[in-house]
């Protein structure tokens, strides 16, 4: 019973990663119609700025936490402005390349900064050790990393549900078409949007600083199971890439813990499985897919 | 030129009438006709890109050029190779690349030798091609038995370790010292189920029991699972097989769930790329066995100083053993008078090595090279008392102990 819970904290942590980048994923998805493939190069770049800070300037893990998406913003308004916006008019096929290429790109140029075989990042004080509730003996890094993306999941949610901001977003998340039809200028918040979405993939990288490891291909198999998060929780559909990603985080650690052989094969079957019987995933409309 | 000619009679009279032919052949200007092509190149094959470029990698033609260097300072005018030329390539650790930049080495730049070559795949590769094309390969970086076991051939040498030597030397010392009771953690493919089996076979043999195996993807990024499942029969010694970006994220992982107070860490194989990029605090207290340190003695500090100033690094074992294997080659063409495969081999063969790489060193008729190998501890950081001084040795083993014996399944 005791490992059982342990196994689904572990999933649950994993989990949040993957809800928080593929969060980004599907906004961006929403509201651009763009696949972007750098997300798992942006993730990347968010644990790599967070090890440069604290080597460079000593920048505590908590106030990267805070800095390193603000950069990360800057970096995805700096590629919407410069890159994606100038392809948005053609086929998406175009926009999935570009990042795609974009994501090559940024590996090998951290590769050629900061070498392969990673960087080191010191333990953050506090994250350490084990939390004790009764008998069980939970890590508190991954209470942490749990507790940390139901937050920062809620505070999005809330951005999206009660503000006039989020309104927007999700109007024309919905429909773009309608929206400006609507008079809304949906143009303008297309920018910020981006930005958004890349912020929160430099958010899930600066978390997993402290306890993965800090390398330029860090992204690489990332990327992959994040397009599986977000295929089984619907394209766009921001819940869904949500409620997918601790799906997934709790399918890999249950595979693990009991069937380790397939641990990796469970994620892709249940998104074979959703295709399947629901092609537009677990919260996707049909017409959106 | 003509410093060229008192090398060319000594050259004659040891490599005889074929070589005779050869000099003859080569003109006025070759000199030294024994060589061929006038020169000798040696080909460094390895990953100059990928998870393996900072262990070896483009410093390694460093590390091989102060080889050639040490070696033209040595003889000066009466070295047989006047002309000695690096040639390298990146394989990207895949065995298809290294066999067809293999096969372009040794025909088309006329590579006499291939030196290094991670990755054990990408180094059966390069074996078979060196016995094809009857030209030399020694291997330092790849860790397969199979390179002196069924894969062995006259043409191939091993100069470093194996992965029989990492778990006979981290799995017997771990045990004779207590931890007696083992779970094995390893990454589900070649090299992970390789070193799971040696590791098993070596525990078992000094009297410890290992309690679970446990197999992970490959790669993979979330060890937490795993470690708890380790952790579960209360094992003495947790050992893992993981390398690069996998190991790092484990031993992260590891310490993250507090498993330093609980069981020893037990590293297959772990370069000192790995220790500096991840901090030597996550690896504090870890036992692994290293084919070569740095900072062992004074001999290799003076060499790792000279390897500073050039590359700004550290070496990792694999710099200085491709020093090693270069200049022993280049020590062997120098003993042959040419650069002819056969008789390369036969002055390399038998020969007693010791050198900044090599202690006890013996080039063994099955061609893999047994030397001293150590058995070191990750220093705490307050033990740390320069960049790079992360390894404590705990124990020598010696040359005859570290290495299997001659493997029934090689034949030459």
């Amino acid at each position: 019973m005791s490992a059982f819970v342990q196994y689904t904290l572990q999933g649950l942590a994993a989990g949040g990663f993957y809800a928080l980048a593929a969060l980004g994923l599907a906004v961006i998805f929403g509201v651009l119609g763009v696949v972007n493939f750098s997300h798992g190069a942006c993730y990347m770049l968010g644990a790599v700025a967070a090890a440069v800070l604290l080597d460079v300037v000593g920048m505590h893990f908590w106030v990267a936490l805070v800095v390193v998406p603000i950069l990360l913003f800057v970096v995805g308004v700096l590629m919407e402005r410069l890159l994606v916006r100038w392809l948005l008019r053609l086929d998406p096929l175009y926009n999935f390349l570009l990042t795609f290429g974009l994501s090559l790109i940024l590996v090998d140029v951290v590769k050629r900064r900061y070498g392969v075989s990673g960087l080191p990042y010191e333990r953050p004080a506090g994250l350490d050790g084990q939390l004790h509730i009764g008998a069980l003996g939970l890590s508190t890094y991954q209470v942490f990393a749990c507790l940390f993306s139901f937050l920062i999941c809620g505070l999005v949610w809330l951005l999206l549900t009660r503000t006039r901001v989020g309104m927007i977003v999700r109007a024309s998340t919905e429909d773009a078409e309608r929206t400006r039809a609507l008079g809304i200028n949906v143009g303008r918040w297309v920018t910020p949007v981006f930005g958004f979405g890349i912020a929160l993939a430099g958010l899930a990288g600066v978390m997993a600083a402290p306890f993965r490891a800090i390398t330029a291909d860090m992204g690489s198999n990332f990327v992959i199971i994040l397009f599986a998060v977000v295929v089984i929780g619907g394209l766009g559909s921001i819940l869904g890439a949500v409620v997918a990603g601790f799906l997934v985080g709790l399918v890999e650690a249950y595979g693990q813990a009991y069937a380790p052989a397939f641990a990796q094969v469970v994620i892709f079957v249940l998104m074979a499985g959703v295709v399947l019987f629901r092609p537009a995933g677990l919260f996707g409309r049909e017409e959106t897919a | 030129m003509r410093s060229k000619k008192p090398a060319a009679a000594v050259a004659a009279a040891v490599c005889g009438s074929l070589a005779l032919a050869a000099c003859g052949g080569g003109g006025p200007s070759s000199g030294g006709g024994k060589l061929s092509n006038d020169k000798v190149v040696l080909g460094l094959l390895n990953d100059q890109s990928g998870v393996y470029k900072d262990l070896s990698g483009p410093n390694a033609k460093i590390a091989i050029q102060m080889a050639i260097d040490d070696y033209k300072a040595k003889y000066g005018a009466k070295a047989v190779a006047k002309t000695i030329e690096i040639v390298t390539a990146d394989h990207q650790n895949k065995p298809d690349i290294a066999n067809t930049k293999a096969q372009e080495m040794y025909d088309r730049q006329n590579a006499d030798v291939i030196l290094d070559v991670p990755t054990s795949s990408a180094a059966l590769a390069v074996a078979s091609q060196a016995k094809a094309k009857k030209k030399l390969f020694i291997d330092v970086t790849a860790g397969t038995t199979k390179l002196t076991g069924s894969a062995c051939n006259k043409y191939t040498y091993a100069w470093a370790y194996d992965t029989a030597m990492l778990a006979k030397g981290t799995g017997t010392t771990v045990v004779k010292k207590g931890g007696k009771s083992w779970s094995i953690v390893y990454p589900d493919y070649a090299f992970g189920q390789d070193m799971q089996k040696s590791f098993t076979k070596a525990v078992t043999d000094a009297g410890g029991t290992v309690q679970q195996n446990i197999p992970t993807p490959f790669p993979n990024d979330n060890f937490a699972t795993f470690i708890t499942k380790a952790a579960s029969t209360n094992p003495k010694v947790i050992g893992i097989m993981a390398a690069g970006g996998d190991l790092i994220n484990f031993v992260k992982q590891y310490n993250q769930a507090g498993m330093q107070s609980k069981a020893q860490l037990a590293v297959g194989l772990m370069f000192i790329t790995d220790i500096h990029s991840l901090g030597v605090d996550q690896f504090a207290g870890t036992s692994f066995t290293d084919p070569w340190y740095w900072n062992l003695d004074a001999k290799n500090r003076a060499w790792a100083d000279k390897f500073q100033a050039k590359t700004n690094t550290r070496p990792s074992f694999a710099h200085a053993g491709n020093y090693s294997a270069a200049m022993n080659y280049l020590e062997a063409v120098q003993a042959a008078g040419t650069d002819a495969s056969e008789a390369v081999i036969k002055a390399l063969d038998g020969k007693k090595i010791n050198d900044i790489f090599l202690r006890n060193g013996e080039v063994r008729s099955d061609h893999r090279v047994i030397h001293d190998v150590y058995l070191a501890k990750v220093k705490s950081k307050n033990q740390v008392k320069e960049p790079w001084d992360y390894e404590q040795i705990v124990e020598t083993i010696p040359a005859a102990d570290a290495f299997e014996p001659v493997s029934p399944d090689c034949h030459m």
